[in-house]
């Protein structure tokens, strides 16, 4: 127990880290799964396929894997980033394409009527996105969104690898400190489940509240 | 909603605009490409000698196994997280108290907390409290302890997405509740949820990554140690990079394959996608899943 | 009806086909193939040249090295992914290395023959457990001997004396100590030991810091800084991946030893091992084994360093 209350900052600075790893990434990850999600319904067939490469390249690949080939190959070609940009482009690259998926399928999950009454009104294509479709998508796609952030915390572990000091990488720095492992991989976990477990019942709300009443 | 009906058979002028956006699309694409293949060449990355070591028989020998450990481990994993995850979700539909509290304690916290930090706290905390593993069985296990969580919410799911006019049958019948599950609402969950199941596999395969810091010599590793030999750090990542896409997608298309012969009017019973009930199998795809649980408010059909 | 039972052959067919892996995979595991995690993850080589060291004519009363006799080989943990001292070859799956050359020169002086050795991999975070569980009977993986370490394990040696170092561009020759570092660029990693070294000995330095030393070592190809320091070995194995570029200037300002890992306690076989380690200095093994490996990059062979026969 001593080990956990002498280190606290060793902690909050690790928790700290994985915190604006998560933000920064999870923008990152919006960003990315709107242009995704856009490319892979918009008309013009070579941006649908342009789509579905990403999307499949990044989802069967293991996060290590690009992390790995970000950190230790580019730099190969002369393209160098800190650690710390690193992560966040992978993370958020990586969570984009499940961003994407997730927003196709909210899409589709809005019914054909809506899409065929605002075509009828005369939207474009853009228009009827903009206002009728997405709107109703984000709205089904909360909790999975929600679903991918909670992951998404649990996934910036994989930036201790690669040497960033977030929060799993320094329970690992005081394991080999210290020969008592159970209190600091506990800590870490309590710190973990502080994050992910209010962010489960933050999306349960907000699905509530969003929710269609259909 | 089939993507088509957001936009008209294009005319005249729209169909000009496609023709714009795809020119600078596939423009942007091409660009990015041919900006990499200068950097790559101008930094001798593209260099015939840097890509030698994939002839190598002998490498390539070394990197299969690599493979065939990361396959041997996802295969043990899987098959364990599976028997286990089925438990779990039976108990968490018991009909005792203390039972549905435990499992639901065992899956909430293990969802909550990252696979890696498991691994480390099994492969590096565990032996210095005595525990003597050979380092393949200390990723089964962590694998295991996570991803059984993740089964028994899809299972869970499964069974409670079906229609409750199953299991009330089954109890007009007579049947008990260890019968009901067996003969009447398991078959029908697991058939219903093989895809998730399939695309769950394919995020434990991935994760079996992971085992580089331990170090088990899975595919990673393997892949590094090449690149460290061979001078090719770069292209031994590419090459590993492959190789875990090339055996996921054909495990990706398999799984759509299943869906597909699901969606066949033979098997309409199970056609309503019951995916949309839990988020976590939505999200499941990232290596992890969410502790958030919508099905447990939901009743049974 | 019928499709159904189509479909439950199908379900049924899977079963069987996981099944069947899953049986495979059992069978898999259970033959060693020498590709799996266990303790046979792959054997020793030939020594390129010959050493000159010789069976040891008796052996001292020790439980280590009876377990290690009765098994008829020595169970070594040594690092896989570490340049010249312990790299794996993919082409055959033998570990090179400085570290595995030593452990041949032990397997030489137990068995009269250098591949008596099985390679378990051990990492940093590994090597004490290992010992201390028995699942080795010696670590040698660039393991630097220290007060807090020797509380769980004894150390024979130290058989090298590892240190921070400046790596340059080949064709640099200003720079050849710390003190010329003043004023230049110099890359190091953000945070770390090296860089709080390099401040003290070279104030006036232009510190460039960065997260890897990867990625110091391209900067240094590509001339934006003028030279990276840590620790030697760690820039050897950079060098070893650009041997045409860059290269050691070989003088180290801190020092670390490197020692071989041993189970606490057991007195006579500590003994032996540095009775052997102090045999190879002598006869010339040691240097030989040096230049075979680390000696393909580093500059010179250093002098051989002092056994520390401490007492617990």
């Amino acid at each position: 127990m001593n080990v956990v209350l002498d280190n606290l900052d060793v902690f909050g600075s690790g928790l700290w880290t994985t915190l604006k790893l998560t933000a920064l990434s999870f923008l990152l990850a919006l960003g990315v799964g709107v242009v995704v999600a856009t490319a892979r319904v918009c008309p013009a067939a070579p941006l649908r396929a342009a789509g579905l490469a990403y999307v499949e390249t990044v989802r069967n690949t293991p996060p290590l894997v690009l992390l790995f080939l970000f950190v230790y190959g580019l730099p190969k070609t002369g393209v160098r980033y800190s650690l710390f940009v690193s992560a966040v482009l992978v993370l958020g690259g990586y969570t984009g394409a499940f961003v994407a998926e997730a927003l196709r399928s909210g899409i589709n999950a809005v019914p054909i009527g809506q899409a065929e009454a605002a075509r009828s009104l005369g939207l474009t294509f853009t228009k009827t996105l903009r206002y009728v479709v997405l709107p109703q998508a984000f709205r089904t796609v909360v909790p999975p969104l929600g679903a991918l952030l909670s992951a998404l915390v649990r996934n910036t572990s994989l930036a201790a690898p690669i040497g960033l000091l977030e929060l799993t990488a320094r329970a690992g720095q005081l394991n080999t400190s210290d020969p008592n492992p159970i209190w600091i991989y506990l800590a870490a976990a309590v710190a973990y489940m502080v994050v992910t477990l209010p962010l489960g019942a933050v999306t349960r709300l907000v699905e509530r509240r969003v929710a269609v009443a259909r | 909603m089939s993507a088509t009906v957001l936009y008209d058979e294009p005319g005249p002028r729209a169909r000009i605009w496609i023709a714009a956006a795809t020119v600078v699309g596939v423009g942007l694409v091409g660009l990015a490409v041919a900006v990499a293949v200068v950097r790559l060449a101008g930094h001798h990355q593209l260099d015939r000698a840097r890509w030698t070591f994939v002839t190598d028989p002998a490498i390539l020998r070394f990197l299969a196994f690599g493979l065939l450990n990361t396959l041997k481990v996802a295969a043990v994993a899987g098959a364990l997280s599976l028997a286990i995850g089925c438990l779990l979700a039976i108990c968490r539909l018991a009909p005792v108290a203390a039972l549905r509290g435990a499992a639901a304690t065992y899956t909430h916290f293990w969802l909550a907390i990252p696979v890696l930090l498991l691994i480390y706290f099994i492969g590096f905390g565990l032996p210095t409290l005595g525990v003597d593993l050979p380092v393949f069985w200390f990723l089964v296990l962590g694998l295991t302890l996570y991803n059984s969580a993740v089964f028994a919410e899809i299972f869970r799911t499964g069974i409670v997405s079906l229609h409750s006019g199953q299991r009330e049958a089954a109890e007009a019948l007579g049947l008990g509740f260890w019968q009901t599950m067996q003969l009447v609402l398991l078959p029908q969950a697991v058939r219903r949820m093989v895809p998730s199941l399939v695309s769950q596999f394919v995020v434990l395969l991935k994760d079996s990554s992971l085992g580089f810091v331990l170090p088990y010599e899975e595919l990673l590793h393997r892949g590094q140690i090449t690149g460290q030999y061979a001078q090719s750090v770069l292209q031994a990542y590419v090459v590993v990079a492959v190789v875990y896409v090339a055996v996921n997608a054909s495990l990706s298309y398999l799984a759509r394959r299943l869906e597909a012969r699901q969606r066949r009017p033979g098997a309409r019973v199970a056609a309503e996608a019951p995916t949309a009930l839990n988020p976590l199998i939505v999200g499941a795809g990232l290596a992890g899943a969410a502790v958030i649980g919508v099905g447990t408010d939901a009743p049974a059909g | 009806m019928f499709r159904r039972s189509r479909l439950s052959a199908r379900l049924s067919s899977v079963t069987v086909g996981l099944a069947a892996a899953l049986a495979l995979t059992l069978a898999a595991c259970g033959d060693d193939d020498g590709s799996g995690p266990g303790p046979a993850a792959a054997s020793g080589a030939t020594p390129a040249g010959g050493y000159k060291l010789t069976q040891a004519t008796d052996f001292p009363a020790s439980p280590t090295l009876d377990k290690i006799r009765q098994r008829g080989e020595i169970i070594v943990g040594t690092k896989f992914d570490q340049p010249l001292f312990g790299l794996q070859n993919p082409t055959n799956d033998k570990i090179e290395g400085f570290d595995t050359e030593i452990a041949r020169l032990l397997s030489i002086r137990i068995f009269g023959s250098p591949d008596k050795i099985q390679f378990l991999q051990t990492v940093s975070k590994n090597r004490e457990p290992f010992i201390q569980q028995g699942k080795v009977d010696i670590v040698i993986a660039t393991y630097t001997i220290n007060d807090a370490r020797k509380k769980l394990v004894d150390f024979a040696g130290p058989y090298y004396t590892a240190g921070q170092d400046i790596m340059v561009k080949s064709d640099n020759t200003a720079i050849r100590g710390v003190a010329d570092l003043n004023g230049k660029k110099v890359c190091t990693v953000e945070g770390s030991t090296s860089e709080k070294n390099l401040r003290e000995k070279a104030p006036t330095a232009d510190v460039v810091l960065v997260d890897t030393y990867s990625s110091c070592a391209e900067q240094l190809i590509d001339g934006r800084v003028e030279a990276v320091t840590t620790d030697n070995v760690v820039l050897l194995g950079l060098i070893s991946q650009h041997k045409d570029d860059l290269k050691l200037v070989g003088t180290t300002f801190t020092t670390e030893p490197y020692g071989i890992g041993l189970t606490k306690g057991d007195d006579a076989f500590r003994t032996f091992v540095n009775d052997t380690l102090e045999e190879a200095y002598q006869n010339g093994d040691w240097a030989k084994a040096f230049q075979s490996t680390v000696g393909k990059v580093a500059p010179t062979v250093p002098t051989t360093p002092t056994i520390d026969r401490y007492t617990a």
